[in-house]
């Protein structure tokens, strides 16, 4: 069974690889076992997950005892019926008469969404994010290395000419755009920097791949 | 109406969980909406798969193009929900965890699933390399920058990157390309990464405002359907 399991795992390998040849139906198939097995490991994971974990064990709490032998069952949550019932109504987007309803669980989501979000964001994308960049510049007691400190530096005005060259409300001359030029050179640092990254993630995902067919597969990598 | 209730709902909804960070005894209030939000996730999920059936279904009674694939995706979708829903094959039976080790559904998982998974993201690799090799080129200050910063890093992820430099004295080590591309990661791209941040928090803010004001409505689409 692991011989089979080793021989699939390197024929859809090399089936998604193969499309750096052409388009040809090798990788057809592979993509669409592809399509088909994660659509299908996707809905059973959340079915399991958040109908059943979620809800129905919610609902109806599976009965629990301590160590003496006294139930410790959670209290049923009915409140869970109204998310299942906010569910029900997203299907009714399939009855063409009614398929106006569904948008009622919709904007519960986008409500919800937009609740939550300003709160959250305002705090850990705004608010900690400025407090992390004013810090004292030279330590705390004065004690920073050289090497810390031109850090920081870097950081502080970094982040505020980036700003700057995001505020569109005037427009970019004299010193104000010679500050935003300041915030686009380092805008390009930063994406330079994520495409590099990006780049080796996938390296080392492809290296994994090679180091499965070379070294699992072919047992020429011991 | 079709309208004005959802708009409600986005208003009444959006308002409360506001106020709720506020309010001592509403506080778990978000934790209770993300409990409704995840479920009603599924049945959107539910509609999903329902629309991947349609599609695959009629081109296969339609005998479109590569109709033939679309037995293979159909196959997976059932052969995987079978397997789970039913829990077929899991050593702990029915009450174990679907994704139980040695179940055959994370089999699946960890045999097909896996491997066409990482080989389909490490094919980004070669049309990233493609792509870069065609698009970069240092033409100006922003462009040498930006090709500048993505070359450090990439060496300095990397045993030629040490080698490159190991000539630099110790006193100058900030120099060596691995330890370049740390402080880059740490110091202009922190910057960066920031500014961008707190935009992305600004923006986020106005349209939740917008969307809870029921100033954004294109979430509602049109009154045809």
């Amino acid at each position: 069974m692991e011989h089979f399991a080793l021989w699939l795992a390197a024929f859809l390998t090399l089936g998604i690889v193969s499309f750096l040849y052409k388009d040809n139906p090798w990788y057809k198939l592979c993509e669409a076992i592809f399509v088909g097995l994660s659509a299908g490991y996707w809905f059973v994971v959340l079915f399991w997950d958040n109908i059943y974990g979620k809800f129905w064990v919610g609902v109806f709490p599976l009965e629990e005892f301590d160590e003496a032998g006294r139930e410790i069952t959670a209290e049923p949550d009915y409140w869970l019926f109204v998310g299942a019932a906010l569910g029900i109504l997203m299907l009714m987007r399939l009855v063409p008469n009614i398929g106006w309803i569904s948008r009622w669980p919709l904007a519960f989501i986008v409500g919800s969404t937009a609740g939550l979000y300003l709160i959250n964001y305002f705090s850990s994308n705004m608010m900690r994010q400025v407090q992390g960049t004013i810090v004292p510049l030279f330590g705390a007691g004065y004690d920073a290395s050289a090497y810390a400190i031109v850090g920081n530096i870097v950081v502080a005005v970094g982040t505020f000419a980036g700003l700057v060259y995001f505020f569109f409300s005037k427009e970019h001359r004299g010193v104000f755009g010679g500050t935003a030029k300041v915030g686009v050179f380092f805008l390009m640092l930063t994406f330079g920097a994520s495409f590099g990254y990006t780049v080796m993630s996938r390296m080392s995902l492809l290296i994994g791949r090679m180091d499965f067919l070379l070294g699992d597969w072919l047992g020429m990598i011991k | 109406m079709r309208r004005q209730i959802p708009l409600f709902i986005t208003f009444f909804v959006g308002t409360l969980l506001i106020f709720s960070v506020f309010i001592p005894p509403m506080e778990t209030w978000g934790e209770d909406f993300t409990l409704f939000f995840d479920i009603i996730a599924v049945f959107a999920f539910f509609l999903g798969g329902g629309n991947l059936m349609r599609v695959h279904f009629n081109k296969l009674t339609r005998r479109k193009q590569d109709w033939t694939y679309s037995i293979v995706t159909l196959a997976g979708f059932f052969f995987m929900l079978v397997l789970g829903l039913l829990k077929i094959g899991n050593p702990g039976g029915i009450a174990a965890s679907v994704t139980a080790e040695g179940s055959w559904f994370q089999t699946m998982f960890n045999d097909v699933l896996n491997p066409l998974q990482s080989t389909m993201y490490a094919l980004l690799a070669f049309f990233v390399a493609s792509a870069s090799y065609r698009a970069f080129r240092a033409k100006n200050r922003e462009a040498t920058i930006l090709l500048v910063a993505a070359f450090i890093i990439l060496l300095g992820r990397t045993p030629f990157g040490m080698y490159l430099t190991a000539w630099v004295p110790e006193s100058f080590s900030v120099l060596q390309i691995p330890n370049l591309a740390i402080w880059i990661m740490n110091s202009p791209n922190l910057a960066g990464q920031r500014a961008i941040i707190i935009g992305i928090g600004l923006g986020v803010v106005s349209m939740s405002m917008r969307l809870i004001l029921g100033i954004e409505r294109t979430y509602l689409g049109d009154d045809s359907g």
